[in-house]
This record gives C-alpha cells, sequence and structure tokens, in this order.
C-alpha cells in the first residue's frame, strides 16, 4: 500500500553461489523422476515417491541451516524458505496419502499400474517444479518452473481419462497456458524496465540485484507489467474471474492431486505475485498493487463464498473453499503492512495444511462411497467415525472456527482490516459468514443422520490427515514464538 | 546500414505479423487456417532473423531457427495430419460473426498501441515499436481463442499468442538465452501435450469441437 523504505542494503550477488544444500531440494526430486519412470512395481515407487519426497523435506530443513548466498539463478532467503518448507512438507504427507489412495484405485480398476508408473514420476516432477519457482532468483526461470509445475499438473489430472476428466484437463491446460503466456509477457515488461537503470544481460533479471535497484525503474512499465503479471499468474493462484478452471481439475483429477494443487501450486503462483509486488512497492512512482490484489481477493471470497451452496460434487466444493481462502490469502497481501503481511502468510500456511488434511479425508471418502455426489453420502460418523470425525474436524478449521490455526489467521486479517478500512472489513466478515453457512450445511447432510451409499470398511492411512489437523491445532492454540518472530520479519520484507 | 533503415525493416516485420494475425480471424477452413499459421510463424522467423542481425545476437538465430523448422514447418504439417487422420469438419464454426471479430480485432491493436507507445516513451525505438506491436499479436491470439470453439484452431490461437509473446521477447535487446530457449522448449511440450489430448478426446468422442465437451458442465444434476 504505501512506498517502502528501501530494503537494507544487499550487495548484488555478482558469482555462483550454487551450492549442494541447494541443488538437494532440486536434485532429489528430479532424480527420483527418472527413477521412477523406470520401475514398474507399483507398490515399490510408491515407496520410492514416500522416501524421496521425504528426502526433499529434510533437505528443505537443511536449507535452514546453511543458507547459500544468492546467485544469478537460485537464491534462498526468509520469505522463499517458508514455501520451500510448506512446499517440501505436504508434499511429503500426500506422497503418504497418495500410497494408500492409488492401491485402492488400483483394486477398483479406476488406474492401470502402467499409469502409475507415469503418475509417480508426474509427482515427483512435480515437485521438482515448485521447488525450483520457490527457489528461483531469476525471473525468467521462475516463469519456466511454473510452467513446468503446471504442464505436469494438467497431465495429472487427465489421468483417469473419462470425459470428464479430459474436459477439466483441457480446460486448465488452455486456460493455464493463456495465463502462463500473459505472465511472459509481463516478465519481459519487467525486463524492460530494468535494463536501462540495471544493463543488459542477466542481471537484469535476477530478482536480488531488480530488488535493489527497482526505484529507478520507469514506473510506468513496472505498472504496465504488474497488470499482466497479475493476471496471468493470478489465473494460476485461481483468483475469480480467472478462476474456471479450478473446481474441474480439483473434482476430475486423483485426490492427492487435489491435495497439492490445493495445498501447493496456488501457493507457488502467489510467491510470484508477491516477489513482483515486492517490485512495484520498492518504486516510489509505481502504482500501489494493493486495491488490485484488494478487489481480486474480495471478489474471490464472495463469488467462491455463494457458490458453495450450489454444489452437489465434494471435491468441487472444497475446491470452490480454496478459491475463497486464496481470496483472504491475497485480500490479507494486498492490504499490507506488517500485520496484513503477517496474516496473510499465516492464513496460506493454514489453508495449505487443513485444505490437503481435507482433501485426504475426501479421497477416502469418495473411495467408500464410490462416488463424490454429496447426495450419495451420509451418516459418516455412525459408518466411519475416524474419516466422518476427521472430515467434521477438518471443516471446523478451515471455516474459521476456534481453536484452528485458520481462526487465529482470519481474525488477524479482519481485525488489522477493521483498523483501517472499517468497510473492507464488513464485506470480508459477510463473505466469511457466507462460506461458514454453505460448508455446515453440505458437511452436516454427509457427517449426520441416516447412513447413505456403500458402508465397506476402509483401509486408509490415518497419519497425513490427523498430523496436518495437529498442526493446525497446534497453531490455532499457541504459535511458537520463534516461528512469530520469523513471519514477522517476513512480513516486513514484504512492505 | 543507417539505424533507419534498420528500424523501418523490423517495424515492417512486426507490422506483418500483426497482419497475419488479422488475417487469421476471416479463415472459416481449417487447412487455411493451418497454412496462415504457418506464414505467422515464417513472419516471426524473419522478425527475429532481423532482429539477430541488428542486435548483432548470434543467440537469436537460433529462436529463428526454431520458429522457422519447428512452428512454420513440422507444426502445422502434424496439425494438417491430425485433421485429415481425425477426419475433423473443416469449417470451423465460430462464436461471434467474422464481421465483429475482425472489428474487435482492430480495436484490440489500437488499444495496444495506446496502452503501450506512451508507455515505452523512454525506451529506444525498435523495442517500443515491437512491444507494442506483440502486443496487438498476444491480444488478437486470445481474441481468437475465445472466439473459436474447435479445438484445432483453439491450439491454432494460443501458438499465435506464444508468437508473439516470442517477438516481445526478441524486441527487448540482451534479453537472456534462457528464457528465449525455454520459451521454445515450452511451446515443443506444450504442443505434445496438446497432441496426446487431442488423441484421447479422439479416442473417447466423435468430435473435437469443444461445445460438445462442454456438454458437461461440472456438475450432473
Amino acid at each position: 500500500m504505501q512506498a517502502r523504505a528501501p530494503p537494507p542494503p544487499n550487495p548484488p550477488p555478482q558469482g555462483e553461489g550454487e551450492n549442494l544444500t541447494e541443488s538437494l531440494v532440486l536434485l532429489v526430486p528430479l532424480l527420483a523422476a527418472a527413477v521412477l519412470s523406470l520401475v514398474s512395481d507399483y507398490r515399490r515407487s510408491a515407496r520410492i515417491n514416500v522416501a524421496a519426497s521425504f528426502l526433499s523435506f529434510l533437505a528443505a530443513l537443511l536449507l535452514l541451516a546453511d543458507r547459500p548466498a544468492a546467485g544469478q539463478f537460485f537464491a534462498v532467503d526468509d520469505l522463499n524458505i517458508v514455501f520451500i518448507l510448506l512446499n517440501t512438507f505436504v508434499g511429503f504427507t500426500t506422497s503418504a496419502f497418495s500410497a494408500s489412495y492409488v492401491s485402492h484405485e488400483l483394486e477398483t480398476g479406476r488406474l492401470a499400474p502402467s499409469y502409475l508408473r507415469f503418475y509417480h514420476a508426474m509427482y515427483q516432477l512435480m515437485l521438482f517444479g515448485m521447488n525450483l519457482a520457490l527457489i528461483a532468483n531469476n525471473i525468467g526461470l521462475m516463469w519456466v518452473a511454473v510452467e513446468l509445475a503446471t504442464l505436469t499438473t494438467v497431465v495429472m489430472v487427465g489421468i483417469y481419462r473419462t470425459h470428464e476428466a479430459i474436459e477439466a484437463a483441457w480446460k486448465y491446460f488452455i486456460l493455464g497456458s493463456v495465463g502462463i503466456a500473459l505472465a511472459l509477457f509481463g516478465t519481459i515488461l519487467v525486463y524492460l524496465a530494468a535494463r536501462p537503470v540495471v544493463g543488459e544481460g542477466i542481471d537484469a533479471m535476477v530478482w536480488s540485484v531488480l530488488i535493489t535497484r527497482a526505484r529507478d525503474f520507469d514506473p510506468a512499465l513496472l505498472n504496465i507489467a504488474f497488470i499482466f503479471l497479475l493476471l496471468g499468474y493470478g489465473t494460476k493462484v485461481g483468483l475469480a474471474p480467472m478462476h474456471a478452471w479450478l473446481p474441474d481439475a480439483h473434482a476430475e483429477g486423483p485426490t492427492p492431486i487435489s491435495a497439492v494443487l490445493s495445498g501447493l501450486l496456488l501457493n507457488v503462483a502467489l510467491y510470484a505475485l508477491l516477489r513482483f509486488k515486492m517490485l512495484l512497492a520498492a518504486n516510489p512512482d509505481a502504482i500501489a498493487p494493493g486495491p488490485l490484489m484488494i478487489a481480486l481477493g474480495l471478489i474471490s471470497l464472495i463469488f467462491a463464498a455463494f457458490m458453495l451452496y450450489r454444489r452437489r460434487d465434494i471435491k468441487r466444493m472444497f475446491a470452490y473453499s480454496s478459491i475463497e481462502h486464496m481470496g483472504i490469502t491475497v485480500f490479507a497481501f494486498g492490504m499490507a503492512g506488517p500485520l496484513g503481511n503477517f496474516a496473510g502468510l499465516l492464513q496460506m500456511t493454514m489453508h495449505s495444511l487443513t485444505k490437503s488434511a481435507i482433501f485426504f479425508s475426501v479421497g477416502h471418502v469418495a473411495q467408500v462411497k464410490g462416488t463424490q455426489r454429496i447426495a450419495e453420502m451420509g451418516g459418516l460418523t455412525v459408518t466411519h467415525p475416524v474419516l466422518g470425525w476427521g472430515l467434521i474436524a477438518g471443516v471446523a478449521a478451515i471455516a474459521g472456527l476456534p481453536p484452528f490455526g485458520v481462526f487465529t489467521s482470519e481474525f488477524l486479517v479482519i481485525s488489522s482490516t477493521f483498523a483501517r478500512e472499517p468497510l473492507l472489513a464488513i464485506m470480508l466478515v459477510f463473505g466469511l459468514l457466507v462460506a461458514f453457512g454453505a460448508l455446515f450445511l453440505r458437511v452436516a447432510s454427509i457427517a449426520f443422520g441416516e447412513p447413505r451409499g456403500p458402508t465397506g470398511p476402509v483401509t486408509a492411512s490415518y497419519v497425513p490427515m490427523f498430523a496436518h489437523l495437529a498442526l493446525v491445532l497446534i497453531a490455532g492454540i499457541w504459535l511458537p514464538g520463534p516461528l512469530v518472530a520469523w513471519f514477522q520479519h517476513v512480513a516486513a520484507l514484504l512492505g | 546500414m543507417t539505424h533507419g533503415f534498420a528500424f523501418d525493416v523490423a517495424h515492417m516485420l512486426a507490422g506483418s505479423l500483426v497482419l497475419v494475425s488479422i488475417a487469421m480471424l476471416y479463415q472459416d477452413r481449417l487447412y487455411a487456417l493451418i497454412n496462415v499459421l504457418a506464414l505467422h510463424a515464417l513472419v516471426l522467423a524473419a522478425a527475429v532473423g532481423w532482429q539477430a542481425y541488428i542486435q548483432q545476437a548470434p543467440h537469436l538465430y537460433i529462436t529463428a531457427g526454431i520458429a522457422l523448422g519447428f512452428k512454420a514447418i513440422v507444426i502445422p504439417m502434424a496439425l494438417r495430419r491430425m485433421v485429415f487422420r481425425l477426419g475433423i469438419h473443416r469449417e470451423i464454426e465460430t462464436v461471434v460473426s467474422i464481421g465483429l471479430t475482425m472489428l474487435a480485432g482492430i480495436a484490440l491493436v489500437a488499444l495496444s498501441m495506446m496502452v503501450m507507445l506512451p508507455v515505452t516513451a523512454h525506451a529506444d525505438p525498435v523495442a517500443r515499436e515491437d512491444i507494442a506491436l506483440a502486443l496487438s499479436v498476444v491480444l488478437i491470439g486470445l481474441l481468437m481463442m475465445v472466439t473459436r470453439r474447435n479445438a484445432v484452431s483453439q491450439v491454432a490461437g494460443f501458438l499465435s499468442l506464444e508468437n508473439g509473446v516470442n517477438l516481445a521477447a526478441t524486441g527487448a535487446q540482451g534479453m537472456p538465452l534462457v528464457v528465449e530457449i525455454s520459451v521454445a522448449f515450452s511451446i515443443l511440450i506444450a504442443f505434445i501435450v496438446i497432441g496426446i489430448f487431442l488423441f484421447r478426446i479422439r479416442e473417447r468422442f466423435d468430435t473435437v469441437d469443444l461445445q460438445a465437451l462442454d456438454a458437461f458442465r461440472g456438475e450432473r444434476q
């Protein structure tokens, strides 16, 4: 919102700072993808997938301890390490969920073993793409990585090869590609703005160089670039009115992919947007990116909240809930300021953890019932108490009920908005209440009442789901001091 | 070699690309559309090649070569084969009438001039014109994707959009090679994916017309 003081003098990196810890987050998934494309036994490949995802998470933890210097292509700073940790953690837990999910899909014959080999290789390639986008210090490389992550998810959304899955993948592909093309155009414009100041060549695309020089850039060019970037990456964030791909892609793909789409890929696009927002904030003459983001965030929130009422498909419903939450997050980052950014970061983290936990339980529910239609599910707490109550806990968390972490973050967003723009806060609360009502209306019919649909036993792995919910619960009750300090520091960086 | 001449040729080539984009809008036969798409890539190759020459940036010749070999020859051939093999209807069904689409296309060109020229006043003239014209190509590509129902013509719209982005990338002097190569590669990947999808669509349905695909709007009652 406001022109920010220049960042601390950060010597522009010239040399190559690439070292081993940095490349581990990239090498592990890349190697795993190569190995998995050769393994045909699905049990073994599922295990390798889990192990590789766990190793990536360890590699991300290593980055905490040993942070390499920024280079021309890669950099780790306080902002992206939050995203990398979250990305690798949810990537790991989802791979554990995926292992139990796909074995059921094989039994029911929805997926052939040869497809699973492909699926696991693509899963790691997608993690590679997302990690690359997050760790990239080069806006061109970041763009390539986002495109790679998009293409791999497109293929996975279409993996069931049903009529609906193909339509969903096609829609996702076309809208995603258009978004990505617009983002590239915006990236080129940023380069054009940087060239007279930084000079020709690679340095004019290195983010850590750009941010130190951004205040001398041509503001008019930066403005137009940001519009393109907002539309382009905003499509990938799932902001209304560019969200059309999101519900289809979530509903028709395998559930582990729904979990990583909601929990991770939306964040990666948001991260790209935040990087460019920081560039604009560093330039005193450029437009304030805040109002644009606030407007798109509010539209997404209120639109998605109303759309929640008419959902008949359980995964589609939670996809709309993701649009709603990305709306809140973008809104919070648009409000900016230390409190707004802090709330945005917390909201994003909590949403990732909660929404993937919900998709874990929804995946098993849909497998038990053999359908995704809400009308054909019922009495889940009676027939499958653990699954049913897990789903209720997840929905309570995502709807923003205390004592879960989403309550904390939404409360922070609302209270910080009330202090500055009461009118916006009222709209925000309105959207949240509408969504709250819709979610409970639907979940009540799934969890309680007469048992409907098949009531067979479930072979689910509850650990990932409850691990996520436990984290969200702990965050709601007690945020550790170092984490708060860390997020506050990042919030200050975001301006 | 005066600066004026270099600029004139660059301007002419970029302008021709916009012209071919407009020409794409009124094609109502698939084969003709594919021919125009090939011409589009050919003009792009010439424009990029000229940029490589005046900027003395030899790596841009690679981009030009990719545009020429891959986008002007391989892709149109593959598309033509696909249309033939799949027995797709040769006529393109449009959503909006051609006259209106043309008017919208002209409006988009005017819009991009009005938006980009004042903004890039400080940039050097070659880059300035290139970016403005490239934006028109991008917008016309978008328009084409919106107004066509047929999957093949949507792909054509997307490729022309990518050509516009490519033109912008080469017009921005000294833009690092990383990006250009990756753009070319991503188009390759993108095209393979599209190809796979088209064949899958063929496997399951009897049409590549997206209207038929849209029968499923997500929520079955």
